[in-house]
């Protein structure tokens, strides 16, 4: 065969493969994912046992632990809305109320269930403690 | 001392302005002393910045809390050892250390190339200095780090929890160095194409810092790795976040382009192909730095959302616009002078390796960017997780891992019967021999991609091995040298090949412990009280006795762990969570030591053959009455002493008072334990992840250290006469 004639079809081949591939990675991603929706955004439309990722702020006051299950609210950052959540597996460090999270959830009624170890906590860039008092040898807060 | 720094910034980017115009100048006006003085500019920047360098560091040592970012960022109880790594847990501190390993790089590249490159130096330059003047500009309008507090606090807010780590020392400056020391092949890339002097020298003088920079980010990218092991709390070393993947990009390209410009450099193939990722790799180092600080996705260690967003879209818009841009316009002095002779032959495995990173690449950032990409094609945010990734990369890891023990059996332009004979029949039998053994282990059977991979990781240590014998044996035999002599001997004199193969060898070994860790994992979430005993992969936890701990810091509820199995003791494990003391005073006096920031201390028994990990999650409810009546206490003592115009004797012994009563809560951890949650992992071969990358590393480093005078001579003899051949050719 004439070698750029060759070339050539390789090159087809080559670009076919690539193209395809990069087809099913695009069908495959817009399948697998995972909607981000917000509190009142699940509140308003989630539609029992499919999976979104709810992302929102940890509300103050609202988290509790029983029997090694964390429950929270999750605050709307738009709307005065909030969902609860119970949350079974890791809790990331910084995970704690006021601070922004995102975590898979399926809606069960008026309950989100999230799932196993999908917890991701947004980390706060500047870190707060209060100043020393004299007389205290403990961390620096009074 | 502020004002010094202020001013040396202001300095520094004037420097870098003249830098860019007296080369840019000196470039196309023909004047060589202004070319000269544009990288003494370079040489200048890099003297004015590290002197402002040195003087916030020195504010972060001094706790001088009159700079803004030393109040927000440390503390006086912040140990030293961290002080002096707060500098760059701010954004307004690691873009100076950004800028500063810029000018430094910089410096270095241009001081050793000042004799070569000579047309493509300037522009070069010119390059690395507007890098150096956007961050600049970035620092003195938008992050100051010379900022100051017109009332200076008595005390800073301390450094976050999370970052007190001996990793954090050395992973964002060894980051760092690798995305700016990849703008240096970038610069001299754009010089190349600018100039249109497209042939080899511009790879020749740079590759040295392209291999730097592959190196420094790998080490940036596995300390991260490691400080997430050890330090966050959930036992993985990966995890896809955004922030880990913007590193990766490329890393993953600088990858494909310190092996496709072998090429380049050898058959003068692949020139659009090694100007697109060199350009690319240059382009992702700084989306890399960009993601962090735009806070446009969510990620667990982002600098949160700023206003540094909209100028460097504008940058990266400029450099792939600008790129692209050349790459095109001098597509005909790109073409490439040679065919590829044969699929079978080394150019055609470099290529073939070069696609599947690229692919990986591709793959990185299709996922870390999707969240953008489906807002704005279905108006609906989405996100994938590990899953979606580990199904594209792991198989794309595999293929990419066979190839890094096929290329160097593999001759260059064709690959023959005698060769296959003499170069793959022992590396195949070991890596068959590696497979079946590990099926043989109780369990296996059912993780046959694990055992594939082992096979395919003992292919390549075995291919590695059996080339540096054959080296050795080949040297031993014409300089009658004994085993260790002659192997170093072949090593030194070719340090570029026998480095990259440890490279390939490590690389395989670091994947081994990936694949065989996360295949065999066995992992469990328990609640246990003292005395009480869980199970999990084969050993026997034992929850021995709480700890409590009141310290200068921060209280820490933890646990001590005994690990056996069949009833012979392994390991004892210590786990503690630490509580940060909050500044919310609505928490209460006592109630404010516990509703912090929190930070996890693992307990790791790592061994060769398998990790015993555990972190325990104290529950602090039991203490919320106790804590309230301690708040209630000392609110109405405090409101007695102010409401008698108590002095400073009396609050200092109210304050006294307090920290018993501190220690005494958490005491009662140890004294009326209850319920404790702890994670357990047994990962097998965990700990060749990091040996793997220790490995990887020492390849690297033998592959970027100089060549002795004669194997360079040599080298340089070469060059020369592939030099004049393209000169010969293009003057024809």
């Amino acid at each position: 065969m004439n070698p750029s004639r060759k070339r050539r079809i390789r090159l087809v081949v080559a670009l076919t493969a690539a193209l395809l591939a990069a087809g099913a990675l695009v069908y495959t991603s817009f399948s697998a994912g995972s909607d981000e929706k917000t509190a009142g955004q699940l509140l308003d439309g989630a539609v029992a046992g499919k999976t979104y990722t709810l992302a929102g702020t940890v509300k103050d006051g609202s988290v509790r632990r029983a029997d090694g299950v964390l429950w929270f609210k999750v605050r709307d950052p738009h709307r005065p809305v909030s969902v609860r959540v119970r949350y079974t597996g890791l809790v990331p460090d910084p995970f704690r109320e006021g601070r922004g999270v995102m975590v898979k959830v399926v809606r069960r009624g008026d309950l989100f269930v999230g799932e196993k170890d999908t917890m991701v906590t947004k980390c706060p860039s500047k870190y707060q403690v209060a100043p020393p008092r004299p007389g205290s040898r403990l961390a620096s807060i009074a | 001392m502020a004002t010094v720094g202020r001013a040396l910034l202001i300095v520094a980017f004037a420097v870098a302005l003249y830098g860019v115009g007296a080369s840019l100048y000196g470039a196309f006006a023909g004047g060589r002393a202004w070319v000269d003085s544009g990288r003494r500019a370079v040489y200048a920047l890099a003297g004015v910045l590290t002197g402002a360098f040195a003087i916030m560091e020195v504010a972060f040592l001094r706790s001088d809390f009159s700079f803004n970012v030393v109040a927000t960022h440390s503390s006086t109880t912040t140990p030293t050892f961290y002080k002096a790594t707060a500098a760059w847990s701010s954004q307004e501190g690691s873009l100076l250390l950004w800028v500063w390993l810029l000018s430094v790089w910089s410096s270095l590249a241009l001081a050793l190339t000042r004799r070569r490159v000579r047309e493509v130096a300037p522009v070069a330059t010119a390059v690395l200095m507007t890098f150096a003047g956007f961050f600049l500009m970035l620092t003195i309008f938008w992050a100051n780090p010379f900022e100051t507090l017109a009332a200076v606090p008595q005390e800073g807010t301390g450094l976050n929890p999370l970052l007190r780590h001996p990793a954090m020392m050395f992973h964002p400056p060894m980051l760092y160095s690798g995305y700016t020391l990849f703008s240096i092949p970038f610069a001299f890339a754009i010089g190349a194409l600018v100039t249109r002097r497209l042939n080899a020298e511009w790879i020749v003088s740079t590759r040295r810092f392209a291999l730097a920079a592959w190196l420094c980010l790998g080490v940036g990218i596995v300390l991260g790795a490691r400080w997430s092991y050890t330090e966050l709390g959930w036992g993985g070393y990966w995890a896809w976040d955004p922030v880990e993947n913007a590193s990766l990009l490329p890393w993953l390209t600088g990858t494909a382009f310190i092996h496709s410009i072998m090429i380049q450099e050898r058959r003068g193939m692949l020139k659009v192909w090694n100007a697109s990722l060199v350009l690319a790799t240059g382009t992702l180092a700084i989306l890399g730095t960009f993601l962090v600080r735009s806070g446009i996705l969510d990620s667990i260690h982002a600098f949160g959302a700023s206003t540094l967003g909209v100028p460097f879209l504008i940058l990266i818009g400029a450099m792939v616009l600008g790129s692209v841009g050349l790459v095109v316009s001098r597509r005909a002095e790109l073409r490439t002078e040679h065919r590829i002779d044969s699929l079978l032959s080394r150019e055609a495995v470099f290529l073939a390796q070069n696609v599947i990173l690229v692919a990986l690449a591709f793959v990185v950032w299709w996922g870390t960017f999707f969240p953008l990409i489906s807002e704005a094609v279905t108006g609906t945010r989405a996100s994938v997780g590990p899953p979606w990734f580990d199904k594209y990369t792991v198989p794309l890891a595999f293929v990419l891992v066979a190839l890094s023990g096929i290329g160097p059996l593999v001759p260059w332009r064709r690959l023959t019967l005698a060769s296959v004979r003499r170069g793959f029949v022992l590396p195949a039998v070991v890596g068959g021999v590696v497979a079946l053994a590990l099926l043989l282990v109780p369990g296996a059977w059912s993780q046959p991609k694990a055992a594939a991979f082992a096979g395919v990781v003992g292919f390549v240590v075995a291919s590695v091995v059996q080339e540096l014998w054959r080296g050795m044996r080949a040297r031993q035999s014409s300089a009658q040298e004994s085993a260790p002599v002659a192997l170093a001997g072949i090593v030194r004199r070719n340090r570029r090949r026998y480095g990259g193969y440890v490279v390939h060898a490590g690389f395989a070994t670091l994947l081994l412990g990936v694949a065989v860790s996360s295949s065999f994992q066995h992992a469990k979430d328990v609640s246990l009280k003292p005395g009480q005993s869980a199970r999990v992969g084969g050993y026997d936890i034992r929850y021995v006795r709480a700890t409590s701990h009141a310290g200068s810091e921060k209280i820490s509820l933890g646990a001590v762990l005994d690990v056996s199995k069949g009833g012979k003791h392994v390991a004892t494990l210590r786990t503690t969570r630490g509580f940060y003391p909050s500044q919310d005073v609505t928490q209460g006096i006592v109630g404010r030591f516990f509703g912090g920031e929190s930070e996890s201390e693992v307990g790791l028994q790592a061994g060769f053959g398998r990790d015993v990990w555990t972190v325990i999650d104290p529950d602090i409810a039991p203490l919320e009455p106790i804590i309230q009546q301690g708040n209630d206490t000392f609110r109405r003592a405090m409101t007695g002493i102010l409401a008698r115009g108590g002095g400073r004797q009396q609050l200092a012994q109210l304050y006294a008072l307090r920290d018993v009563a501190v220690t005494a809560v958490a005491r009662r951890f140890v004294t009326r334990p209850w319920a404790a949650d702890f994670r357990f992992i047994v990962s097998p071969l965990a700990t060749w992840i990091w040996i793997g990358a220790i490995v990887t590393f020492l390849g690297g480093l033998i592959a970027l250290w100089p060549a002795p005078a004669t194997a360079r001579r040599r080298v340089t003899a070469g060059y020369a006469a592939r030099v004049a051949r393209e000169l010969a050719r293009t003057t024809q």
